[in-house]
């Protein structure tokens, strides 16, 4: 069977979407949203308990300086944790000034706010510092059953591990510094179901780029996902949590996926545990966070694993991508017409060959050790191509490390790649980590948007395989033919 | 405390005919690193409003184009405001003098940032705004009136309702505050806390 992802991605409603309604049970996201209602009132939103804040140095100084003006101190200390990521330079951070000063001074207020009122910060001392995505599984806060809120789009990350996590603006940040609680009116529900088996070369980061292609960046809105299937099954924690962390760019509230013995496995080495008994009542109790068979979903999209190929993005948004064998559709709508446009393609081309300046392999979508296993694979013992520059940023300290006692910052290094220190980096670009307008950037992260990686660069998301392949090809090309 | 209380609103538009308009668009995030909510405005839509040189007006971006200047509501199309969580974005636009926006539909996000700075948000259905949109080529003057105790948008005459929360409408009118509401239950809270703390040690 071909694959054959839509031409482009304005569908409202999935192809293959249906209720599912025989009714009996109760969702993941009902059973978690249930065991945190404070307060339920008709006519009125929930109040919603949260188990674990994540705070950076972005969103966060209004959100104090409104608990100061109402002389509040934070609730729950204990469940906020603090790293610093958006805007830290990745490289020659521990000389001061830095050379954007005001980001600087953002991140001294972050330290001076948590110093404050007591909250746990990873700072760039820290062995644990990293993009706050990254950090929250690796220190096994991030659980079944949990919510875990953080006012960045990307929380959905967490849900990987069948918590209900999700992204917040800065209002909502002093919401829950001074309540520990958040103000919710429950969403929808959808089951995507990606059933069969991933071909070679093919990674979840193709997953959610098809998935985000079929139903549209607009098509999740107003839904919690649950991804579920044999092929999602099959995955890694990084692999599920990299198809979590994009459900935001389908437009969700949530993306999750129930926990099971990958799960557990991969907390269990995290968590710190009071006891033996104690850790065989708590990993039991995650396993429990499921949904109930025929439980009732709102919608249902299903996926075949076996149909997808590498995807490529081709313009500006993540719904706007293309399997490596197809071709890019033509300039027939405004929308399309704008995108190609910025992007200076050719509707109607392949992505095949398309060149490329720039790689980041990196974000909190793929810079996880697994991501950057794949990536050093594919580029052992070779070069990148010449006027290519690629920034491999790994997503923390401790990604970082581990890489480094592997030998992959070697074959990173002796390819010509820059090895970085952790942070957001060149996905947002906040830190001057920027492609020149113009440029293309074969990149790992999650958004594609005119000007998102600097003013006029130009994103093409793909998986951390395909970027690898791009640095040394200097075009993009099929990860299929190198592993 | 108060937050500013949606007042109705009778305005002219601007029309931003472009779906999926980001929040790095409304908002890019070199800007990101200020630390209070205040001087956004001027960088609304910085990248599709000035040349690379950051104080060239584009010609052809509206908020450069002076028969809509002073609108106060911000025509757009379909999911306005996807991406990033930033609530850098409706302080951008309110800064800039936006009180509202209309539109097909918009990212969750955003709609929760929105109303808790009183900027609202007016879905309307997409026959309409397309209308709306060909209207305001013609008469850049006409003006929509916005009653939120309604829940109307009038426009040449006839009004059209959209859909609000209740209570998001009640905390608009009333320039209610959500930390002050959840504050009230504070007693529940605690019940809950005690419960929660003695089940998870973890």
């Amino acid at each position: 069977m071909n694959s054959k992802p839509k031409q482009h991605n304005r569908a409202k409603k999935p192809a293959s979407a249906r209720p599912i309604s025989n009714g009996a049970g109760q969702t993941l996201y009902e059973k978690i949203w249930d065991a945190h209602v404070v307060r339920e009132a008709a006519g009125e939103p929930t109040i919603l308990y949260i188990d674990l804040h994540l705070i950076h140095e972005v969103t966060t100084p209004q959100a104090f300086t409104g608990l100061r003006n109402r002389k509040l101190p934070v609730r729950r200390t204990d469940l906020t944790i603090a790293t610093m990521d958006h805007s830290v330079p990745s490289a020659n951070r521990k000389k001061l000034p830095w050379p954007d000063v005001m980001a600087q001074k953002q991140v001294e207020m972050l330290d001076a706010n948590c110093k404050k009122h007591g909250i746990t910060l990873y700072d760039l001392g820290s062995k644990h510092q990293g993009i706050v995505h990254i950090i929250g599984p690796e220190l096994g806060l991030t659980q079944p059953g949990k919510t875990i809120v953080c006012g960045d789009s990307h929380t959905s990350t967490h849900g990987a591990f069948g918590a209900l996590a999700f992204g917040i603006g800065t209002s909502e940040v002093e919401h829950v510094f001074a309540t520990q609680c958040l103000l919710q009116n429950k969403t929808k529900t959808m089951a995507i179901t990606v059933n069969g088996t991933l071909p070679k070369g093919v990674f979840s980061k193709d997953i959610i780029l098809r998935i985000i292609n079929e139903i549209g960046i607009g098509g999740g809105t107003g839904y919690t996902f649950e991804y579920r299937g044999s092929a999602i099954r099959a995955l890694s924690m990084e692999a599920r949590m990299t198809i979590c962390n994009m459900s935001i760019e389908a437009g969700a509230r949530a993306g999750m996926v129930a926990p099971d013995q990958t799960t557990v496995d991969y907390l269990e080495k995290r968590v710190k545990f009071a006891s033996a008994e104690e850790r065989e009542r708590v990993k039991a109790s995650w396993l429990k966070w499921k949904s109930d068979e025929g439980a009732m979903f709102d919608k249902e999209v299903i996926i075949d694993a076996d149909t997808i190929e590498p995807m490529v993005t081709w313009g500006t948004n993540p719904g706007m991508s293309v399997g490596i064998t197809q071709k890019i559709p033509k300039a027939e709508s405004e929308d399309v017409k704008k995108a190609l446009e910025y992007m200076g393609l050719q509707g109607g081309q392949k992505m095949a060959g398309q060149p490329i300046q720039f790689v980041f392999i990196g974000s909190c979508t793929n810079s996880r050790i697994e991501d950057l296993r794949i990536a050093s694979k594919i580029m052992n013992g070779k070069k990148i191509a010449k006027g290519v520059t690629a920034y491999v940023v790994p997503g923390s300290q401790e990604v970082k490390s581990e890489a480094e006692s592997e030998g992959l910052d070697k074959v990173f290094l002796s390819a010509g790649c820059e090895w970085r220190e952790p942070g957001c980096s060149m996905c947002i670009g906040m830190n001057g980590d920027l492609v020149p307008s113009g440029k293309y950037c074969a990149s790992t992260s999650n958004r594609n948007f005119i000007g998102r990686q600097g003013r006029g660069a130009r994103t093409l998301l793909m998986s951390p395989a395909m970027a690898a392949v791009a640095a040394i090809e200097g075009t993009v090309g099929d990860a299929r033919k190198f592993v | 405390m108060k937050i500013t209380q949606f007042k109705n609103l009778s305005s002219s538009l601007m029309p931003l005919h472009r779906d999926d308009v980001d929040t790095d668009q409304i908002i890019p995030a070199r800007f990101l690193t200020a630390t209070d909510k205040k001087g956004f405005g001027e960088h609304l839509f910085m990248d599709l409003r000035f040349e690379e040189d950051g104080v060239t007006p584009k010609p052809d971006f509206v908020l450069n184009q002076k028969q809509y200047k002073n609108a106060k509501i911000l025509l757009a199309h379909e999911n306005f405001g996807c991406g990033s969580s930033r609530e850098h974005a409706p302080w951008a636009l309110l800064g800039y003098g936006f009180n509202a926006v209309i539109a097909i539909s918009f990212a969750d996000i955003f709609r929760n940032n929105s109303a808790k700075n009183g900027l609202l948000v007016v879905e309307l259905p997409r026959d309409v705004i397309d209308m709306m949109h060909a209207d305001v080529l013609k008469d850049p003057k006409e003006k929509a009136t916005i009653n939120l105790e309604q829940q109307t948008s009038i426009w040449k005459g006839k009004a059209y309702n959209f859909p609000i929360n209740p209570f998001v409408k009640k905390c608009m009118l009333e320039g209610l505050d959500d930390i002050g509401y959840t504050m009230s239950f504070a007693d529940q809270i605690s019940v809950y806390e005690k419960r929660r703390d003695s089940v998870n040690a973890t």
